[in-house]
């Protein structure tokens, strides 16, 4: 069983840097085709300071960080052990390259369903501007399923 | 892409859907780069029938996520989207074709107005990868 004394555990707060060439490489990646994600022009002529960062890109911005599997070392699992059950993001300040992001990770709750077989581990992570104030919130439910023997 | 200025649209109504271009593991190894999500269930061939027990890779969900993101901001501008969320039902699997939907459910009248929005994304064979939910304000 995860360990509940966890709940509200708060990882390190941690910054990062939107940039131009990742997001460039992010919009190759999903195949998108709207020039606002990849050319500087057409997304200020959309009305943004620069590339703006993707509906999921602030999943992403979890991952740069020294440690992206902290949650699963912070309990002890593997890879193979886990699922991503469900993601949510709620959306406060449009984002954009060039721009800096505080992030700060913790875990919201931790509960069981099927008597236990299951183990869901909640995980939200709000950004900030250099202002303090949010950007966004990312909100990741992870589902754990424990191998036969662990 | 401003069409919705002049919006038409009322609840039940479909959105336009999107249709991800066949999964390759060429799109997985960019993802993965891209994304910054290692986990090598989602490029590592042998990883994935070795450690994980599976027949092959298999797609990161917040690929599908980022599909039906493509399916919202293909349908409004970026800044209308106040929230997004999806429910990860099935992975995806290499040579699958993403079709990503979405529908109203409801219109809340006001400054902005306020779209609420039902949406899925399911693979070639109508197996659900996923269902999710959108807030739009107009």
């Amino acid at each position: 069983m995860l360990d509940r004394t966890l709940i509200g555990h708060r990882f390190p707060p941690f910054q990062v840097e939107l940039e131009k060439g990742r997001l460039r490489l992010f919009a190759k990646a999903i195949g998108e085709t709207n020039p606002i994600y990849t050319d500087e022009d057409a997304a200020r002529t959309a009305g943004y300071r620069s590339l703006p960062m993707p509906p999921t890109y602030p999943f992403c911005l979890g991952k740069d960080i020294p440690d992206p599997f902290d949650t699963l070392h912070l309990f002890g699992l593997d890879f193979a052990e886990i699922l991503h059950g469900e993601q949510s993001f709620r959306y406060r300040l449009p984002a954009c390259a060039g721009d800096t992001l505080y992030g700060q990770k913790r875990v919201s709750d931790i509960y069981a369903r099927k008597n236990g077989a299951l183990e869901f581990i909640v995980v939200v992570t709000e950004f900030k501007d250099g202002e303090g104030r949010v950007v966004c919130e990312a909100e990741q439910t992870i589902v754990v399923q424990r191998r036969a023997g662990s | 892409m401003n069409t919705i200025k002049e919006f038409k649209f009322k609840v039940g109504d479909a959105i336009p859907e999107f249709r991800a271009p066949p999964l390759t593991r060429l799109t997985l190894a960019l993802y993965c780069g891209a994304s910054g999500d290692y986990n090598p269930i989602h490029v590592d061939s042998d990883y994935a029938r070795n450690v994980a027990g599976l027949d092959d890779v298999i797609g990161p969900g917040m690929l599908t996520m980022a599909y039906l993101g493509r399916l919202l901001t293909n349908w409004v501008p970026q800044q209308s989207l106040l929230e997004f969320q999806t429910r990860l039902l099935a992975p995806s699997r290499p040579g699958d074709c993403i079709v990503c939907t979405g529908r109203i459910t409801a219109i809340e009248e006001g400054s902005p107005r306020i779209i609420r929005l039902e949406l899925q994304a399911e693979n070639q064979d109508g197996k659900k990868l996923a269902i999710g939910a959108a807030v739009v304000g107009i």
